[in-house]
């Protein structure tokens, strides 16, 4: 397949969050600012791209009836290391993300590329899809944690631009729901899907 | 190159490779990254101390258990001169908005208050976070508070501290956790060395 294609697909076309809707639990659940959205995109993102690389390289070693127990214990392998080499080097993004740095284990998004792309193709196509998801899933939690914190705290990146408490609504769990069907909504107009 | 077959042998064998490989990746991660992990956990403790009580030279470390007999709290006693001059207790609350905090609390020898600084929490960020130094100075009004003179309970509670708008709940949390340092010290007061006897 065409890499351009792959990654216009990961970003747009295939948008882990706004169009496949997939791994919603961190979505919603860290994009209080756009900081820790970001952060948990990278993390996200890292761990996708590694373990797209290693699946692909040993898709043709692993017996297929194993293949799902191989790939979990390979990403989870990779959400250990992202949570040892943050908790170390950056405390503070640990701080805030905490809990939601082994819950990348889990997001079915990590499982569904490995399962769903990187066991079917070869390695470079693998690791392009990896970063393009990647990519996709990190903008789309970036925008949806600016977004809650513009309109939640009137400020972007910690950065207060207007003085006040903001609206609560869009910092506490409701307001992920409300600004996560906004962005989806506004997401699919302009592509031109719906 | 044909996919393995997936014969007994060949699963039970991937498997072992593939936890193996794993299991000693994440053992060499974790021995590089323990050293920078554990020195930043001491050097937050550190200064969170140093932040909660006046200047010294040397620190001693004892542990008491709370009145309501859960966890121990840590107190770290602070010398200079030989002389008492500050009590950092590291304390908690179950009762925050989404359970635990833990923060340093700083008392003068006589009991007064001499600052406080949160170390771990979970609050709602933009709310319950206020109680972070860093992000608002909602906590300083605990700096010179006696607690022998005035109540720590919010105001809803008939206290006398300032709550936060919409965290009522975090703010209430903060105060028990204060509360409960308080109440250990003075009920261990007997038990301490108020100046170090060569």
């Amino acid at each position: 397949m065409n890499k351009v294609k792959i990654i216009i697909r990961g970003i747009i076309k295939e948008n882990p969050v706004f169009v496949l809707l997939l791994g919603l639990c961190p979505v919603l659940g860290v994009t209080t600012s756009a900081y820790n959205g970001f952060g948990m995109g990278l993390a996200t993102a890292f761990v996708l791209l590694m373990s797209n690389l290693v699946v692909s390289l040993i898709k043709n070693f692993i017996p297929n009836k194993v293949r799902i127990p191989s790939f979990i214990v390979i990403i989870a392998s990779f959400v250990t290391i992202v949570q040892l080499v943050m908790e170390a080097f950056l405390p503070d993004l640990f701080d805030a993300l905490g809990l939601f740095i082994p819950l990348i284990v889990v997001n079915c998004l990590v499982l569904g590329r490995s399962e769903a792309f990187a066991s079917k193709n070869d390695t470079f196509s693998a690791v392009t899809d990896g970063l393009a998801m990647g990519m996709g899933f990190t903008m789309a939690l970036t925008a949806l944690g600016a977004l809650r914190e513009i309109l939640g705290s009137y400020s972007i990146f910690g950065y207060s631009f207007v003085e006040g408490d903001g609206m609560l609504v869009f910092v506490l769990a409701p307001g992920a729901f409300i600004g996560l069907g906004y962005l989806t909504a506004i997401f699919l107009k302009i592509i031109g899907e719906r | 190159m044909a996919k393995k077959e997936s014969t007994f042998a060949n699963m039970v064998l991937t498997l072992l490779m593939v936890t193996a490989i794993a299991a000693f990746t994440l053992s060499m991660i974790y021995n590089v990254t323990k050293e920078p992990i554990e020195r930043g956990r001491y050097e937050r403790k550190q200064a969170a101390i140093s932040f909660v009580v006046p200047e010294f030279d040397e620190l001693k470390t004892r542990f008491f258990m709370p009145a309501d007999g859960r966890d121990s709290l840590e107190f770290n006693f602070a010398y200079k001169d030989g002389e008492l001059v500050g009590v950092a207790v590291e304390t908690y609350t179950m009762m925050g908005f989404s359970g635990y905090i833990s923060a340093m609390v700083g008392f003068y020898p006589d009991g007064t208050i001499y600052d406080v600084v949160h170390l771990q929490h979970e609050e709602t960020p933009g709310l319950g976070d206020k109680i972070q130094k860093d992000v608002s100075d909602w906590s300083d009004q605990f700096q010179g508070f006696d607690p022998s003179e005035k109540t720590l309970k919010v105001r809803q509670d008939q206290g006398d501290v300032d709550g936060i708008t919409a965290a009522t709940i975090t703010a209430r949390a903060y105060c028990d956790a204060i509360n409960r340092a308080y109440l250990t010290l003075m009920k261990n007061l007997d038990q301490i060395d108020m100046s170090l006897e060569e």
